[in-house]
């Protein structure tokens, strides 16, 4: 497989993966600590060609691993709980692979699983089929262009990756961002998070055997995409938060707008606690499954729904507000199991809390403007570009070479639908960022898949997977 | 050049010109997906399968997860040096006939990300039939990157 | 040492010649690789028990060149630490955390997958978001970034 030239850009080849690919010349994969596993193949196919493709060496589960791999592969290593197979000896054990196609990993994700019959041993996350390098594409772009960027790593919440990059680099600006922006900051925000919990109610359902919690939870989001694509002009990714303010006014009417949507998705959710939290069906598929316990959810990172439903009191819009959600009343929902079921009453309980906060932004938000008046920072009016030669040089710099942003270091720290969702930026005082580092909550919460999902049934994998909720463009950036 | 057609085409007649077109509209009345949503693209692919967009009026929204059981790949997403080689083995055991749609800028070209660690353009490991644009399309887009799709197949124009 | 937090006197008296700083409303550490092991045991003992980041930065022309930088959390304070290591170009490894917090696994790999900053003792260093056989490290700022000159259709005729 060729690789991209080290010094010099422009010179990558295109990678050609039919290069040498007959069956003649593949030798077969094994060596002394990897088995792979033959496919059954009908007679046109030889053996182990498609298995050698996808082999991905020293990053997979291997049988003979040393003890403190195994013990976090078995999840023991916080709490040592393991419970050793009782009478199934070595050759009994089998690593099967899941993923990265399948319909029910969410994505991209691979999963190394050792089974002793049905019950999970050891598991072994295998990522990275997403990465796209948007951390060296960050350093790249302009701060004004960093939102496109970053609005397409979470892509399920992308209003919320935008506002925490805007606050770091505002941050770092130090500037202030009117109170009017700020308010329209909290209301995209909390409407990313209704639209990302109902996609994921629709999803995880359908994971679970509720096939029409699909249909239902897909409807329901749809009246949040289309007030989105009202106001920023995109259904998905909408580079709308930027560093100063945001990028336009709400639309005239937006009050209705926003009112409707609380209205179908209050009857939503509730249609939905009906269908699924009572029924005997998804109580026994979840309850006492995937449990993570205080201890793991610390010292893992896990944060957002899945430590919230450990009992972990922790969401950063109360523990460090940021973009004044400190004068909004709402409440943090926790419960204590730490297992699937709770997981679902607590995301539940947030589409509610969130909807509660838009009502008060509806009530309350102050007029003004919404961007900073700042013109090194945010391009002046269209119209005063015909008028003002100081207006048109600041369009043109802005667009063109970007605005300057004092060096220094930064970490900021939102609350996205996910969990903790933090930037570590750095700039060296130039146009675009020196360093930016993307915190995904998802990518600590795959980390804590093995103590999820050993000793647990393998049916188990996906009620449990579907319930951490990860976002592969979170994990791999 | 010739020479070269004259063995190969050869004009049907009146029973295997309808058989031909009948193959052709069946198989554009119930093209399956295999399941291949990578990233942003994924979600508004599965918002192009739920009600308000309905993809079950064109008898596609069974997403096989068995690519054994696909006519269609979408390829729905960023594919990355990594992701590569899978892509190109699910394409490989799909059954013939099968098509490819590559579903936003970046499975067409690599999209907003020329950098090291995406493939720039999904036809560079697979034979892509259509690309549909936007990032992600929105479901209409998609709908009538698919629709095109299935007039070219029902003309003829693409055989498999 | 006013500058460090308040819960943190008992780390504060044990690691005399760390440096403490306010960066924008945040607390900063800055401490010698030889040293972060023990100074985290410190830190979480005194309350900072969730682990929330680590990542490495790589300045190319400064002395140490590359800064692995570590976040944490006090839930019962509500505050935040940031504690910054320098390992040097050349010799560019440093002492595992994982001992001290566990979630540091896989994101010591991918530093050390990016930007080529090894971790002493960590179990299974090996590539966790580039393929297995992939050489180099692309986040480090002499790499570029690799990207494909664009061929628009008109480009030939123009000339």
């Amino acid at each position: 497989m060729s690789k991209p030239s080290d010094t010099v850009p422009g010179d990558l080849e295109a990678p050609d993966f039919n290069e040498g690919a007959s069956p003649a010349d593949l030798e077969p994969a094994t060596d002394d600590r990897h088995t792979v596993h033959d496919l059954w193949l009908s007679g046109t196919e030889a053996p182990r060609q498609l298995g050698s493709f996808t082999h991905e060496g020293a990053q997979e589960m291997l049988h003979e691993e040393s003890d403190q791999i195994l013990s976090s592969q078995r999840g023991t290593i916080v709490e040592d709980d393991f419970e050793g197979a009782a009478g199934s000896g070595d050759d009994e054990l089998q690593i099967i692979n899941m993923g990265p196609q399948h319909p029910a990993t969410h994505g991209v994700l691979r999963l190394h699983i050792e089974l002793d019959g049905e019950t999970i041993r050891r598991v072994k996350p295998i990522i990275g089929y997403l990465h796209t390098g948007m951390e060296k594409t960050a350093e790249a772009l302009t701060f004004m262009q960093g939102s496109t960027n970053v609005t397409r790593m979470d892509y399920l919440s992308p209003l919320h990756n935008e506002l925490c990059f805007s606050l770091a680099v505002e941050k770092l600006l130090e500037v202030e961002v009117p109170p009017r922006a700020q308010a329209i900051r909290v209301l995209m925000s909390e409407l990313n998070r209704i639209a990302s919990h109902l996609l994921w109610s629709a999803t995880s359902g359908f994971d679970i055997g509720a096939l029409s919690m699909m249909i239902y939870g897909l409807r329901e989001r749809e009246s949040v995409l289309e007030f989105f694509e009202k106001t920023t002009g995109l259904r998905m990714n909408h580079n709308f938060i930027r560093p100063g303010g945001v990028a336009a006014d709400l639309p005239p009417g937006w009050q209705g707008d926003v009112m409707g949507i609380i209205e179908t998705v209050t009857a939503g959710v509730a249609d939905f606690e009906t269908l699924l939290l009572g029924n005997p069906i998804f109580i026994e598929r979840t309850e006492g499954i995937g449990i993570l316990t205080r201890e793991e959810c610390l010292a893992y990172g896990v944060t957002g729904p899945l430590a919230r439903a450990s009992g972990i009191d922790y969401d950063v819009r109360k523990v460090f507000p940021y973009s004044g959600f400190e004068q909004y009343e709402f409440e943090v929902p926790t419960a204590s199991n730490g297992d699937v079921y709770d997981r679902f009453v607590v995301r539940f309980e947030e589409m509610r809390q969130s909807m509660r906060i838009l009502e008060q932004v509806v009530e309350t938000i102050p007029a003004g403007d919404y961007r900073t008046e700042n013109r090194k920072v945010t391009p002046p009016p269209r119209a005063r570009i015909d008028e003002s030669m100081e207006a048109l040089i600041h369009h043109f710099k802005i667009f063109t070479e970007g605005f300057r942003v004092p060096a220094g270091e930064t970490y900021q720290a939102v609350e996205s639908s996910r969990g903790e969702l933090g930037m570590y930026l750095v700039s060296d005082g130039g146009p675009k960022p020196w360093r930016l580092h993307v915190r995904g909550p998802s990518f600590a919460h795959v980390q804590a898949l093995p103590m999820m999902l050993t000793d647990s049934l393998i049916a188990d994998t996906v009620a449990a997977l579907a319930s951490a909720d990860p976002v592969m463009g979170d994990v791999d950036r | 050049m010739a020479d070269a057609l004259a063995g190969a085409y050869t004009p049907p007649g009146f029973v295997t010109a309808v058989l031909g077109k009948a193959v052709n509209w069946a198989r554009t009345r119930s093209m399956w997906p295999a399941s291949f949503g990578l990233a942003c693209c994924a979600i508004e692919m599965m918002a192009t399968g739920g009600a308000h967009n309905d993809m079950s009026r064109f008898g596609m929204e069974v997403f096989r997860a068995s690519p054994r059981q696909a006519d269609l790949m979408i390829v729905a997403g960023r594919v990355s040096q990594k992701m590569a080689p899978v892509l190109r083995q699910v394409y490989d055991q799909m059954a013939e006939p099968k098509w490819v749609v590559s579903m936003g800028a970046c499975a067409s070209t690599g999209g907003m990300f020329n950098n090291y660690a995406l493939v720039q353009g999904v036809d560079q490991v697979v034979p892509v039939d259509i690309y549909v644009p936007g990032c992600p399309p929105g479901p209409q887009s998609l709908m009538h990157g698919i629709m095109t799709l299935h007039e070219r197949i029902k003309s003829g124009e693409i055989v498999r | 040492m006013t500058a460090a937090p308040a819960n943190l006197a008992a780390t504060v008296e044990a690691f005399s010649h760390v440096e403490f700083d306010r960066v924008l409303g945040d607390s900063v550490a800055r401490v010698p690789r030889e040293d972060v092991v023990g100074f985290l045991e410190s830190v979480r003992a005194a309350g900072y028990e969730m682990f929330i980041d680590l990542c490495a930065v790589d300045y190319l022309v400064r002395d140490p060149r590359f800064d692995v930088v570590i976040n944490v959390v006090a839930l019962a304070d509500s505050s935040r630490l940031r504690v910054i290591v320098g390992v040097p170009g050349p010799d560019s490894t440093m002492p595992t955390i994982t001992s001290v917090y566990p979630g540091a696994d896989f994101y010591e790999r991918e530093a050390f997958d990016l930007l080529g900053v090894s971790f002493e003792g960590h179990p299974d260093l090996t590539r966790i978001l580039l393929p297995d056989e992939w050489e180099g490290h692309p986040l480090r700022k002499e790499i570029a970034i690799g990207s494909v000159p664009v061929q628009f259709k008109e480009a030939n005729k123009a000339q």
